[in-house]
């Protein structure tokens, strides 16, 4: 029994749940940015899925928009920490419950 | 493609990633992050996309878990450790997780076996990224460019 | 008669495998991959055990005494004595320290450096597992060290492993690029990411004399060069070992570690030096070719080795002769200086390869690699003028 398209594209819809509830019910901001992570990966599993099970001869499409993600995830992740940094040097804590200076 | 070592890898990143989502102590929880992002690259290495993989690896632990780790522990005045996960969130999570799954399994044209391909060799992505996709290689060149900058500004003392 | 000698592993792993015939493909793989895998750590191994009595005794040797000499002849048996010590010490792991990841960090460090030596080729058809993507491999292999050292860090709950982790830390993410650049020229010329063609680039001599290693070349010598300081960082060996320097943060990331898990550390750093040497060897220094047609009757593995022992030589050399540098001047050292000239490197070897790869090339890449070392060395001009110097003495 080889894994079908549907074996991988489950797996990759129950990596992207958990980092929607790692996204969704943690506190710390780092802890946000990591669901993030991983819902992102999840996407490009999907892609690479998509790719390797669709008929062949195929043009490395799906592996091309894998390494810009990669690359572009990666920005991202450098930004957001920076920015999780920044937010504590002023809040002096990184719970998000806390931030909240602009609630109506 | 083997379909022990599939299911085997599957089931250790899945429980690497839940693990990551609900562990309480934050150290713990991110280093369970890098170990999905390694099973992640297992897999992509058992669908035929070894350089997508090993760049993973090397992008993502590499840099990115370290740069985790590193802002847990500068970030670290109050405690080790954080709520995990609670129930409106878990509940979210399991309905898109729900709905998703119904419309995989409804869908019969997904129910496909994997078509015969050798893996996709490092040349070929290579003229792919030098002929098709340069504009793209340049624009996220200019992108990391941006990012750097930005995220030195973001972090920078502010001159007295 | 010399191809047989040169392929007496490869036709003994044959006759091995050859026991197995009417087994399944899989099967057949396996035992190809085990057998692979078990040549390797014994090599290695025996060579990690040889080298840590070899380097105290060049060591000594450079400090004008003897070294280690008391176990066994002229002291080679030194390794079983400190393998036993190891051994029976208690293995004390601080009460306060998550002891998961205190127990994990020396087996991640110590797999990702033996994993690194997967993919070199050590002689003619002799490389354990062939990657397409081989060099990737190797660096995103190596890459994952850092998150070991941290753990091992982090895992000890202790400020000097810390301190020494971060400092570990920010050593080797600093030389990883140029570590990746300067291969880049490499890859480049020979237009394929594994270590067997690029072994294989590096076959024939010119005008029958000087072999075409890239070492011989303007760019190959400088990249060379900027490879070997960069590996001795990513090992942390002196003079930048200061995340392990004894005299400022006791060991480092190591403190907390005892009796075997010290072992293991101590092993780690060791079988990254030689998979980065060995690295160097095939990129650089022609693998397991030989220097000359007349001695090309010396078996390839014989080559490959001996050259990874002079290399190594060299490491021993630098460490009984050089002092440690400070952890500012090795990031100055690292961003300012060693960055550009790999970006240069990269330039002369296009120059190189497009002005034909004969005597013009070598003529331009050596100029323009000329021009930008002269440049940073008048720009980078640290030097602060002293004062002079008032003595005082006690009146």
């Amino acid at each position: 029994m080889t894994p079908t398209l549907q074996v991988v594209l489950v797996v990759s819809t129950a990596l992207f749940s958990a980092g929607l509830l790692a996204a969704l019910s943690r506190r710390h901001a780092i802890f946000i940015l990591i669901g993030i992570e991983m819902m992102l990966a999840a996407a490009n599993l999907n892609f690479i899925a998509f790719w390797r099970f669709s008929p062949q001869p195929q043009p490395p499409t799906g592996v091309m928009i894998v390494i810009f993600s990669i690359a572009i995830a990666a920005a991202e992740a450098a930004v957001g920490l920076a920015l999780v940094i920044a937010v504590y040097r002023h809040y002096r804590t990184t719970s998000v419950d806390h931030f909240d200076q602009l609630k109506g | 493609m083997s379909s022990v070592a599939f299911v085997i890898i599957a089931i250790l990143t899945l429980a690497a990633a839940l693990a990551a989502a609900t562990l309480q102590k934050l150290m713990h929880a991110a280093l369970s992050f890098a170990a999905t992002l390694v099973g992640v690259a297992a897999l992509f290495f058992l669908l035929g996309a070894e350089f997508v993989g090993l760049v993973l690896i090397f992008v993502y632990i590499g840099a990115v878990a370290v740069l985790i780790v590193f802002t847990i522990l500068l970030t670290r005045r109050d405690v080790g450790k954080d709520r995990g996960a609670n129930w409106t969130g878990a509940l979210l999570a399991t309905g898109v997780f729900g709905g998703l799954i119904w419309a995989i399994l409804k869908t019969q044209s997904v129910a496909i076996v994997a078509p015969h391909m050798r893996s996709i060799s490092v040349k070929r992505i290579g003229e792919a990224l030098m002929t098709s996709y340069v504009w793209p290689l340049q624009c996220v060149g200019l992108l990391l460019t941006a990012a750097l900058i930005g995220a030195l500004v973001l972090v920078m003392e502010e001159k007295r | 008669m010399s191809k047989s000698v040169d392929q007496i592993f490869v036709n003994a792993k044959q006759w091995v495998l050859s026991w197995l015939t009417g087994a399944p493909g899989w099967v057949l793989q396996v035992a190809s991959s085990l057998i692979n895998i078990f040549a390797l750590l014994f090599v290695f191994l025996t060579l990690f055990a040889l080298m840590s009595v070899l380097e105290r005794k060049i060591l000594g040797r450079i400090q004008n005494r003897y070294g280690p000499n008391r176990v066994g002849p002229f002291g080679l048996l030194q390794p079983v004595a400190d393998g036993i010590k190891m051994l029976i010490k208690e293995d004390i792991v601080p009460a306060r320290a998550d002891k998961l990841v205190h127990f994990l960090a020396p087996i991640l460090i110590a797999a990702a450096a033996i994993l690194a030596l997967a993919v070199i080729p050590y002689g003619r058809n002799m490389t354990p597992f062939t990657i397409d993507g081989g060099i990737l491999f190797f660096f995103a292999v190596g890459s994952t060290t850092e998150l070991a050292v941290f753990m091992a860090g982090w895992g000890s709950n202790n400020k000097f492993s810390m301190l020494g982790a971060m400092r570990a830390i920010a050593q080797m993410i600093s030389y990883e690029l140029p570590l990746i650049i300067t291969v880049l020229p490499v890859v480049m010329v020979v237009g394929s990411l594994t270590p067997d063609r690029i072994v294989a680039a590096q076959a024939e001599y010119t005008y029958g004399l000087v072999p075409r290693w890239f070492v011989f070349t303007p760019w190959g010598a400088t990249a060379f060069i900027l490879f070997f300081v960069s590996g001795l960082v990513e090992s942390n060996r002196t003079p930048f070992d200061v995340p392990e320097g004894e005299s400022e943060i006791v060991a480092g990331h190591m403190t907390e570690y005892s009796g075997f898990k010290y072992a293991t550390f101590f092993m780690a750093e060791y079988i990254g030096m030689f998979a980065i040497t060995g690295l160097a060897v095939t990129l650089y220094l022609g693998g397991w070719h030989s220097p000359a047609r007349s001695l090309e009757f010396i078996p390839s593995y014989v080559w490959f080795f001996t050259k990874l022992g002079a290399l190594l030589f060299v490491y021993i050399w630098l460490r009984g002769t050089l002092p440690r540098t400070r952890v500012d001047q090795i990031m100055n050292f690292a961003w300012k200086f060693i960055l550009p000239m790999s970006f240069t490197c990269v330039i002369a070897a296009a120059v190189w390869h497009y002005a034909g790869r004969g005597l013009r090339g070598w003529l331009w890449s050596f100029f323009v690699i000329a021009i930008v070392y002269t440049a940073l060395s008048m720009l980078l001009d640290t030097q602060r003028k002293f004062a002079p110097r008032v003595y005082r003495f006690a009146e």
